[in-house]
């Protein structure tokens, strides 16, 4: 046991947070729409799927392949995408990178990122579809600004991640 | 980093089921998202009622953030210009910057009276205006264009209902919570709006471009009727939104279409104001014949 931990009651605590943060900053990530500015264009990163593949990227062993769909639904209620859209794409990329690590012997900190940049892409040309699907008529020119400033920022969501990710286990 | 050790997991059967339940929930669960996909597809208000609850719940955020943002701006603004006066010349550039903050306050308050005289006249003209509110949060992440007012049902707020600002056309409400509506605005791509040219008339549809600009079409066959400049108002076509509001102003034109600015920036905006729809029953469907020909 840690020794900073003194209590049963602090021992639960600990295990609570280890379980819980990842969640929460995901949905955190997902409610960075809440802010308040009226967007002209799709400008915003998709934060909630950045956290969502940071902590998988980080510690693949924490979540079941299925943790995509919650996480997703309420992505969907808050982001105004129709309903189904991230339960989809998410639930689509963790299984994707399940594939992959599969397949790869190792990985570190340029495969990540490049891991990453693709399903931001597929994730966000998904959301344009489904979008359009659902009464828009976007077209893809829209997203480019969004999908390259989404890509130069997850390394910084990533290590936001893995400082998270310190404070959780101490 | 290396691969994770436990996606095998060894020879425990439990283990093993779990895994396995754990991909076929997945599978499963993206196959319903893409049901519920469909399901949008066919009725894209299907899913409101769960949604604008949530945006009840989350409103608070938004609006605080938007007092806080609004309170600040000034604040900061202040701060820095008082920095700047301390460091040479102070008494003088300590007058000076009085002078300029009177001024710009003079000037504030010389633009929030004549913005509030607009929306005041606006009111008067219009005594059916059903709520005054303002535009808390957007979806920024989306390619749609929503966002979400600070009014909802128990202010009056109702779907269909068409949303303008003090300077022209916002957009019209989708869908209404107890306290929040989202409101599609006129940019969104999914948005058309009937217009017609204050000049001379000119009948044309505005369509949002879901990147702040709208695409103005005129319902000519003639090439280059639009001119850049030409300012378009609501026509009141389809009962929806009233006539004579402002709607775009073109920027670049190319024969019968062109691309316009919105004359009512939503991201400029302090208040919205929801009027009622404008001819509720118009366009109600004809009663559907038995063995007519198609």
């Amino acid at each position: 046991m840690n020794p900073r931990i003194r209590s049963e009651r602090e021992l639960q605590a600990a295990r609570m947070r280890g379980q819980i943060l990842p969640v929460v900053t995901t949905l955190a990530g997902s409610l960075a729409v809440l802010l308040p500015f009226i967007a002209e264009s799709p400008s915003l990163p998709p934060f909630g799927f950045m956290m969502l593949l940071s902590w998988r990227l980080l510690r693949p062993e924490l979540w079941p392949v299925w943790i995509g769909l919650p996480l997703g639904l309420f992505d969907d209620l808050v982001s105004g995408q129709p309903i189904g859209s991230a339960m989809m794409l998410w639930t689509l990329a963790l299984l994707v990178l399940d594939l992959i690590d599969q397949r790869l012997v190792w990985r570190d900190y340029w495969q990540d990122w490049l891991m990453a940049a693709a399903l931001i892409i597929a994730v966000l040309l998904g959301g344009l579809i489904t979008a359009n699907g659902a009464g828009g008529e976007g077209h893809v020119l829209l997203i480019v600004p969004q999908i390259l400033v989404s890509i130069l920022i997850f390394p910084v969501v990533a290590r936001v991640c893995a400082l998270l990710d310190r404070w959780r286990l101490s | 980093m290396a691969p994770p050790k436990n996606r095998r997991p060894g020879f425990s059967r439990k283990a093993q089921y779990g895994l396995f339940a754990s991909y076929v929930i997945a599978v499963a669960g993206a196959l319903v998202g893409l049901l519920l996909l469909v399901t949008a597809w066919v009725d894209p208000a299907g899913h409101n009622a769960i949604r604008s609850l949530l945006s009840d719940i989350t409103s608070p955020v938004s609006r605080v953030l938007t007092t806080v943002v609004r309170g600040t701006g000034s604040g900061g603004d202040s701060i820095a210009e008082y920095f700047r006066a301390g460091s040479k010349n102070a008494e003088l550039r300590a007058e000076l910057d009085t002078a300029r903050r009177r001024l710009t306050a003079a000037r504030a308050t010389e633009y929030e009276n004549k913005r509030l005289k607009r929306l005041l006249a606006i009111r008067e003209g219009d005594p059916a205006a059903i709520v005054t509110a303002r535009l808390v949060s957007s979806s920024a992440t989306s390619t749609r264009r929503f966002a979400i007012l600070d009014a909802g049902a128990s202010s009056g707020v109702a779907n269909g209902q068409p949303v303008r600002g003090p300077d022209g056309l916002v957009g019209r409400v989708v869908e209404t919570g107890r306290i929040t509506a989202r409101v599609l605005l006129i940019t969104d791509t999914g948005n058309v709006v009937p217009v017609i040219r204050i000049s001379d008339g000119l009948p044309a549809i505005v369509t949002g471009n879901g990147e702040g600009t709208v695409e103005i079409r005129a319902l000519t066959s003639g090439a280059n009727v639009l001119r850049i400049g030409d300012v378009f108002v609501t026509s009141g076509t389809g009962g929806v939104y009233p006539p004579q509001i402002p709607v775009a102003i073109a920027t670049t034109t190319s024969g019968d279409a062109a691309v316009g600015r919105v004359l009512a920036d939503p991201s400029r905006l302090d208040y919205a104001i929801v009027q009622p729809i404008f001819q509720p029953l118009a366009a109600a469907p004809p009663a559907a014949v038995e063995g007519a020909p198609e």
